[in-house]
């Protein structure tokens, strides 16, 4: 959006927290694309698991040998699920410290459901460790066992609407004023699309996944999967892993495309994304002839595809990254300029509140080295002093700088506070006016 | 003030964060860090029988992966989503707050991240792979020496969380200093982890107790020597956990009790010092004669006794983190910022022109005679809401009617003359942060809410935020009350 508009489009433009980022920006930026890349396969892989543990275990309910299958793929599950949570803290951290505000903001406007993450999916997760633990105890009830399987499908499909809900309302600050609830949010453009996105991507990669797990030697997909052809379980996976993935191409790429609003979309972004498509074709070419073949040659083309395919995310991560800092880049330039001037006000305004309070500055020299455990004891024996309102150090000049009210701490007390301590300080030597002698400018004593 | 603000009028947002954190950290302390080394112990135990007794080493495997199951879904679970649950609760709690720790505190969360995707690993290696471990000697020694690694990383885990809450209860020098380390290993940092360690290994063996209670009931053979055991280690970490009670009781009156700001402050201190002796007292001997009795016969130890130690060890637990509450004080982080989210700093900008006209989401940037409910209420959100609701859990309402000589009513007099002096009152409350003409407001809509019972306060989530315009008119009105110390 065009800066000068932010202002009078009804925009917020929040101060932002005044305190420095603890990495420079581009390795948070790093860390935030390939952790959340990371984070998102094991989520594909959880969800991908269970809808297609369901899928199997309801035609099991006919077949048999598809209730063993649904069985073999529920042994995923719980493992990917870990993985995906704990691999969430990482992004989730990294978008806390880059975007503090655009993603707090999001969050309060969906607060209720934005908290419900943590009931949904820890039920979600017990329903799951339920119907894999006991699956044997539902023989006989195996409605209720798909139950089980069904409900936590449900949680979980519900739970992303949620996350892209919040990271979409992020990047539209001129949204926050308006909308109203959590809904009134997932409606918003682009929600929708990228959902569908997600979802076929989560079939598409639980669909390579589970056929690189079963076609390890190590496996043993004859005696696991009793009555299936290696071959016919196979080629399903790679199957579905095809047909979403075109589906992707063909129709829910360029949906989510079209979805964004365009006037953020730069050549950088967008050639990002379409390199990331491109690779993606390269891929299905591959899995392609890899699924005309015969039996015996299935899977050759596996690693080049999963490396391409993996390619195709980095830059599809790189290019929703590059979209989000076009996007907010007026924003937070508006933002880092509010902030600026909010400091000057407040610190205007503390001069004001000192000269009220004969507030006065005084810096200590001192003898011995102002080491980590020093600085503490100094901190510990000042820090309940109402009348001290600001202590720091500067290791450079080994001094120690007091902002205090004179009038209710003289300075000649923390002088001797200080030598309680045992540290030798420097005092200044008194001019002849009594009560500047001590207030800026500070006399800088030499240490002997 | 930059912040649309997440509001639960009923349940109250500080209880929806204490929840949680309780929540998280019972299954941190009592699952994770006190129980894991415990089960480990329990299978190399097992593991030894199993040349003289094969027999009972098979049942008592058995048992021991059995409780382990339960803390392998509790801990993966409940455990994994509460510790994501603090975070996304504490961003809509206190988004300012948070915001600020995060800078500081990225590295020791990172690092945290780090061991705790490795203990997650181990977690499902060492349960996942128990039965299979049974087939050979050489993969069963394998397996145990895993559970050893878990164990090491579930203790680190706490030790790092450790910091931080030691942090959040004394910053140290990092006001000064603003730097990472000198946040991190602060005067509090020893004695926390001092006292936790014991007191999760107590937490953990009491778990086991309750949980051998059922799933060693029909096994008699092991029941007797795994419930011997299991008291052993109660009793072994008891003192332990008695002698970091008692450094922690110790240590922080010394530290803390002259320094409390005010006289309420300090009186509130030494009652729940006293209550706490009780507490400590109750807890240990209860522990040791529970341990005792199991140690010695087993047998004859019933279900319903071994489900006690873990009860009394939770109230512990919770009498320790009240700590918390005295010495954090009115800060979220000392010295720096306020619970409310307002910096020290800039109070005396709030306090000269306002602290409406400084917010970022409010529809009355000024008091003026038709909008005094409106103001009211923004103010309210801005300097109340973050820990008091209207009429929910720690009501408004309600605190100040049971000010009154009636406890019924409310008098706009008292409360104008109380608000300005309520931190020195309650020392965990930060000082009113606004003008004179907000002060009015804010009472005004408080005694409007009393005479509209039907009228509710909602959050964001709820109804949205309206955006007010940055330098807008800032009225010579708002400008009434003068700059004051923070
Ligand atoms: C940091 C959190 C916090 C903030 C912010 C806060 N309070 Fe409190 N307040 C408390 C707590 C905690 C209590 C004590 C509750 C209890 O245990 O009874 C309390 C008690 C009170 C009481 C009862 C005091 C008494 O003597 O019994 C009143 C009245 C009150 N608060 C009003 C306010 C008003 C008005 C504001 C906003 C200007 C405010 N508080 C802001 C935490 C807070």
């Amino acid at each position: 959006m065009n800066p000068a508009l932010i202002l009078l489009s009804g925009t917020p433009v929040p101060r932002d927290i005044p305190l420095p980022l603890p990495l420079p920006e581009w390795l948070l930026v790093a860390l935030l694309v390939v952790s959340f890349l990371l984070h998102i396969l094991f989520v594909n892989l959880m969800l991908g698991g269970s809808v297609l543990t369901l899928w199997a275990e309801i035609k099991g309910l006919a077949d048999t040998r598809y209730d063993r299958l649904a069985q073999e793929i529920a042994q995923t599950i719980t493992v990917n699920k870990s993985l995906a949570v704990v691999l969430g803290v990482a992004p989730l951290l990294s978008i806390n410290v880059l975007y503090t505000v655009h993603f707090y903001s999001a969050n309060a406007l969906t607060g209720d459901f934005w908290v419900g993450i943590v009931p949904l999916v820890m039920a979600a997760f017990l329903l799951l460790y339920a119907h894999k633990y006991a699956w044997d105890k539902f023989a006989g009830r195996k409605k209720q066992h798909i139950a089980l399987v069904a409900a936590a499908v449900v949680l979980l499909l519900f739970v992303p609407l949620i996350f892209l809900t919040n990271v979409n309302l992020m990047h539209f600050p001129e949204e926050w004023g308006r909308v109203s609830g959590f809904f009134s949010a997932m409606f918003l453009a682009n929600v929708l699309p990228r959902y569908l996105h997600f979802l076929a991507a989560s079939l598409a990669v639980t669909g390579l996944f589970l056929f690189g797990y079963m076609r390890r030697a190590g496996y043993g997909l004859g005696e696991k999967l009793p009555g299936f052809g290696r071959g016919e379980v196979l080629r399903k996976w790679y199957g579905l892993a095809f047909w979403t993935t075109v589906l992707q191409l063909l129709v829910l790429g360029p949906l989510n495309l079209l979805t964004l609003p365009w006037n953020s979309v730069t050549w950088d972004s967008a050639g990002l994304l379409l390199a990331g498509a491109g690779v993606a074709l390269a891929a299905m070419a591959l899995l392609w002839l890899d699924l005309r073949g015969p039996d015996e040659f299935l899977g050759r083309n596996f690693g080049w595809v999963a490396l391409a395919l993996t390619i195709a995310v980095l830059f599809m991560g790189s290019g929703r990254q590059a979209y989000r800092a076009v996007t907010l880049a007026p924003h937070r330039a508006e933002m880092a300029a509010r902030t600026e001037r909010q400091i000057q006000l407040s610190r205007a305004a503390w001069q004001d509140y000192e000269r009220q309070m004969g507030v006065t500055a005084l810096e200590v020299a001192v003898v011995e080295k102002l080491g980590w455990y020093a600085r503490r004891q100094i901190v510990r024996a000042f820090q309940f002093e109402g009348a001290v309102i600001d202590l720091t150090f500067d290791l450079d000049a080994n001094t120690v700088r007091f902002t205090y009210e004179e009038a209710n701490l003289p300075a000649e007390r923390i002088f001797e506070r200080l030598e309680e301590l045992n540290l030798r300080v420097v005092r200044p030597v008194p001019s002849g006016e009594e009560t500047t002698a001590k207030t800026e400018p500070v006399p800088k004593a030499v240490i002997p | 003030m930059d912040f649309p603000l997440f509001h639960l009028d009923f349940f109250g947002n500080r209880l929806l964060i204490a929840t949680i954190a309780i929540l998280h950290v019972l299954v941190n302390h009592a699952l994770a860090v006190g129980f894991l080394p415990l089960v480990v112990l329990l299978e190399y135990l097992g593991f030894r029988k199993r040349r003289t007794d094969p027999g009972l080493a098979a049942t008592w495997d058995d048992v021991v992966r059995r409780i382990m199951l339960v803390g392998f879904i509790i801990t993966t679970t409940v455990g994994a989503m509460t510790g994501v649950g603090i975070w996304l609760s504490a961003s809509l709690v206190n988004p300012a707050s948070l915001g600020s720790l995060i800078r500081v505190f990225y590295g020791a969360w990172f690092t945290e991240w780090i061991i705790f995707i490795l203990e997650v690993v181990f977690i499902m290696i060492y349960f996942l792979t128990w039965r299979k471990a049974g087939e050979s000697e050489t993969a069963k020694v394998r397996h145990i020496r895993f559970g050893t690694a878990l164990v090491i990383f579930s203790w680190l885990t706490m030790a790092i969380i450790v910091g931080i809450l030691a942090f959040m209860m004394d910053t140290g020098s990092w006001t000064a200093d603003k730097t990472f380390i000198s946040g991190f290993v602060n005067p509090l940092y020893l004695p926390q982890l001092l006292f936790r360690t014991p007191l999760a290994m107590m937490m953990g063996g009491a778990f086991a107790l309750l949980l051998l209670a059922f799933f060693a009931r029909r096994t008699p053979d092991a029941r007797r020597p795994l419930v011997s055991f299991t008291s052993l280690w109660l009793l072994v970490w008891t003192p332990m956990g008695a002698v970091g009670a008692a450094y922690y009781y110790l240590f922080i009156p010394d530290a803390m009790v002259g320094n409390l700001p005010t006289a309420v402050g300090t009186m509130a201190f030494m009652d729940w010092h006293s209550s706490l002796l009780t507490v400590i007292l109750v807890a240990v001997l209860l522990s040791v004669i529970i341990a005792l009795w199991g140690f010695l016969a087993p047998r004859r130890l019933p279900g319903v006794v071994m489900a006690l130690p873990i009860i009394v060890l939770m109230v512990f637990l919770g009498s320790f983190e009240r700590i918390r509450e005295f010495i954090r004080k009115p800060y979220v982080i000392g010295d720096y910022m306020y619970a409310n989210g307002l910096r020290m700093a800039d109070y005396p900008l709030y306090r000269r022109d306002g602290l409406l006209a400084h917010a970022t989401y409010v529809d009355t940037p000024a008091v003026t005679a038709d909008n005094t409910v409106a103001a009211g209420r923004n103010v309210f959100m801005l300097a109340c809401s973050r820990c008091h609701t209207v009429r929910g859990v720690n009501s408004v309402i309600t605190k100040f009617k049971d000010m009154s000589s009636d406890g019924r009513t409310l008098d706009p007099a008292a409360m104008k003359s109380y608000i300005p002096k309520m931190h020195n009152v309650w020392f965990y409350m930060p000082p009113f942060p606004g003008t004179a003409a907000e002060l009015d407001a804010l009472v005004d809509y408080i005694i409007h809410m009393d005479k509209h019972a039907d009228e509710s306060l909602p959050g964001a989530q709820d109804e949205g935020v309206a955006v007010a315009h940055e330098e807008v008119a800032r009225t010579d009105e708002n400008r009434r009350g003068e700059g004051g110390a923070p």
